[in-house]
């Protein structure tokens, strides 16, 4: 037992909190009876303080083992602990792939249901937890309860951000697959409203994102580049790529960025010419299917070891909110004129989701713009304007990346399903007992 | 792995619950061997070979096995399915140094678990292999026993024995087919040190000790592997300080 300093994914904040590693299922219960103010934590990939306990964090990577596979029904029993990459590994090559995946595989099952994660594929599939078949929770009392979808306890789960009990493991409906190749078309948008027209059409793609340059101003402004993808079957491996191997190569050597790089590594002429070179480069190669690896394709920073380390010691603030569909367009060109002007987000992600899942999922049918940022104090205020167009939007921000929302931005944002949510705490004497410094902060 | 002909070749992993146990089972599942795990804690065995089966589909029996009860070992043998062609034993008990320098049942089970128990296993199984004429046995012992520390000598002690039985069957069955290998881990991350400051280029994960284990094992056929090879200078350093000065540093 030992009382350390931790972080999110982001750096910023850090906490002193009591960390209990959990080494089995049966070390869970008795920590629920014997604490109050836990919370569990997976893999530390949410970026704010999500998983930052109040007094007490609970490591449950050490519940990484998996349970059951049924190769008739693809449904994989799993604890909670266990990484997305894990699943990856051992199911790729047995044709299977979770039915949806974040932008990083280095995160817990666990953590992929309490934060409702979304995917390339959210307007067709929904989230990471529609695609379960149970979970199993440890209730505040330690008492285990297994739910399923239509139950009140399991909806408030996906995306309850922990604070429902601690998730012991579940059973996840993995989808088939034929190869781990992807069949990209990238498509070249020389403005917002041609980037959003173009997520638009590619609704019926089984995924798309676009990469939007968030420093491009005047008439460039919002130029993107979109990225739509399949799966690629047999046929089109036959067709575009006779010679590859059913399961791409697997990437040797990832980089890994060894210490903290200086503030000004990352300022607007880097970051804008990175994003003039990117954007022409894009554009070149717009236009015919491609095949792109599993891994390219779905998890670019997961290349880069320890990417989190490039914004400097001072850690780094991620912006990603959702704005409903009907105001999407005007709240967007107002958040890249403040942005452009300001200060320059390496990394600028736009995607249109669907409906949210669970009480408290982040996903409501409209854009969603990520943007990252050094913590320094002139970004926290520029953030603190972010929130004040999405808020006047009608939108809301991710609870996995945040750090620093107001409690008003989070009311105007999830207000009638955090008050149902709430009451759902109070029901399961959750309420202050299980706590973590996000639902501290927000008065969750 | 191109070395190793799957399907038919059978792993005994003795010390199946522990977190190297269970990423060097995966390491030679994944490998196409068939694995056996041999525990005490059943429950927790159990669990383990789940894991392995739902990875890859590939049944995983479980025996049990206390590795302080030695006058059980030669029924453990005989009662195996079928004699293995490699036994790795990864059984270890850390200890705590302070209650060993008191409590002597405490200080005996730490040599019990980590000396007198996996050589008299490994000693067994050596005999079986000698008359085979093949087979290989790896023992993971520690950089802890190349010199003893005040902070755990008890575990050091037990650890040296081990590392020096392994030797001697070694040097004795060199000429006989069977091949002896010693793991020296160093630091590990596992679920237990998760949190603690460990110095990073020092420590390694323990899918990274499964795989130098493996790797010696089966595919080099290695005598003595330090899974960070570091550890073997660090070690160097270590037993060249001479005793008067050793006694005086705080280890």
């Amino acid at each position: 037992m030992s009382t350390q300093e931790l972080a999110g994914w982001g750096r910023t904040p850090r906490r002193a909190t009591r960390l209990l590693a959990v080494r089995a299922p049966g070390d869970v219960a008795p920590i629920h009876r014997a604490e109050t103010g836990f919370i569990a934590r997976g893999n530390g990939r949410a970026y704010g303080d999500a998983a930052l306990g109040c007094t007490t964090t609970l490591a449950l990577r050490g519940l990484d083992r998996m349970i059951a596979f049924d190769p008739e029904t693809g449904h994989l029993a799993v604890e909670a602990g266990v990484l997305l990459a894990d699943i990856v590994d051992a199911f790729l090559p047995r044709g299977f792939f979770p039915a949806v995946v974040p932008g990083t595989r280095f995160v817990t099952v666990g953590g992929a249901i309490a934060a409702d994660v979304h995917g390339k594929n959210h307007h067709g599939a929904g989230g990471f937890g529609a695609h379960l078949r149970d979970l199993t929770l440890a209730l505040p009392d330690g008492t285990a309860r297994t739910c399923e979808p239509g139950s009140d306890l399991f909806a408030a789960t996906i995306g309850g951000m922990g604070l429902t009990g601690t998730i012991l493991r579940a059973t996840l409906i993995l989808r088939r697959i034929e190869t781990g190749w992807i069949r990209q078309r990238t498509i070249a948008a020389p403005d917002l409203d041609a980037a959003l027209a173009a997520l638009e059409a590619a609704d019926r793609s089984t995924y798309a994102v676009a990469w939007i340059d968030g420093l491009a101003r005047g008439s460039a402004q919002g130029r993107a580049l979109i990225y739509r993808g399949e799966h690629a079957t047999l046929a089109d491996l036959a067709d575009l790529a006779p010679d590859a191997p059913h399961l791409p190569p697997a990437r040797r050597g990832a980089l890994t960025v060894p210490f903290d790089l200086p503030a000004l590594t990352l300022n607007r002429w880097s970051v804008g010419a990175f994003n003039a070179l990117y954007y022409a480069r894009g554009r070149a190669g717009a236009g015919p299917d491609r095949l792109v690896g599993w891994a390219p394709y779905f998890f670019p920073l997961d290349g880069i070891r320890d990417w989190n380390r490039i914004y400097g010691a001072g850690g780094f603030l991620q912006h990603q909110c959702v704005i409903p569909k009907a105001r999407s367009r005007d709240a967007l060109a107002a958040i890249l004129d403040r942005v452009s002007h300001a200060a320059p987000s390496f990394l600028a992600v736009l995607k249109l989701l669907g409906p949210g899942g669970g009480l408290m999922s982040f996903p409501l049918p409209g854009y969603t713009l990520a943007l990252d940022f050094p913590a320094n104090p002139a970004n926290r205020a520029l953030l603190d304007s972010l929130d004040a167009i999405v808020r006047a939007a009608g939108g809301r921000l991710y609870l996995a990346k945040d750090a620093r929302q107001s409690r008003d931005t989070f009311e105007a944002g999830y207000g009638a399903a955090a008050t149902r949510f709430r009451a759902l705490r109070r029901e399961i004497d959750a309420d202050g007992r299980i706590a973590s410094a996000l639902s501290r902060r927000l008065g969750l | 792995m191109t070395q190793s002909s799957p399907t038919h070749k059978v792993m005994l992993l003795v010390g199946a619950t522990s977190d190297i146990g269970h990423a060097t089972a995966l390491a030679y599942v994944e490998a196409g061997w068939d694995v056996i795990l041999a525990a005490r804690d059943a429950a927790g065995a159990a669990r383990n070979a789940a894991d392995l089966t739902a990875r890859t589909g590939r049944p995983v029996p479980v025996v049990a096995l206390d590795i302080t009860d030695t006058a059980a070992f030669p029924a453990f043998v005989r009662d195996l399915p079928r004699l293995p062609d490699t036994v790795v034993s990864v059984v270890g008990l850390l200890g705590d140094q302070a209650r060993a320098q008191s409590d002597l049942a405490d200080a005996a089970l730490v040599m019990r678990s980590n000396f007198e128990g996996p050589a008299l296993l490994l000693g067994l199984f050596a005999e079986h292999f000698a008359a085979r004429g093949s087979g290989t046995l790896v023992g993971v012992s520690s950089v802890a026993g190349e010199r003893g520390r005040a902070s755990n000598y008890v575990y050091g002690a037990a650890k040296a024995g081990f590392t020096a039985f392994l030797s001697g069957l070694r040097n004795r069955l060199a000429a006989r087919g069977v091949h002896v290998l010693t793991v020296k881990p160093g630091f590990v991350r596992t679920r237990m040190t998760a949190g603690m400051p460990l110095p990073k280029p020092l420590t390694a994960e323990a899918a990274e000790v499964a795989a130098a284990l493996f790797r010696g094992a089966e595919v080099t056929r290695r005598d003595v592997v330090y899974v960070r090879p570091v550890w073997a200078l660090v070690m160097m350093v270590i037993r060249a300080i001479p005793e008067p000065v050793f006694k005086r540093l705080k280890l």
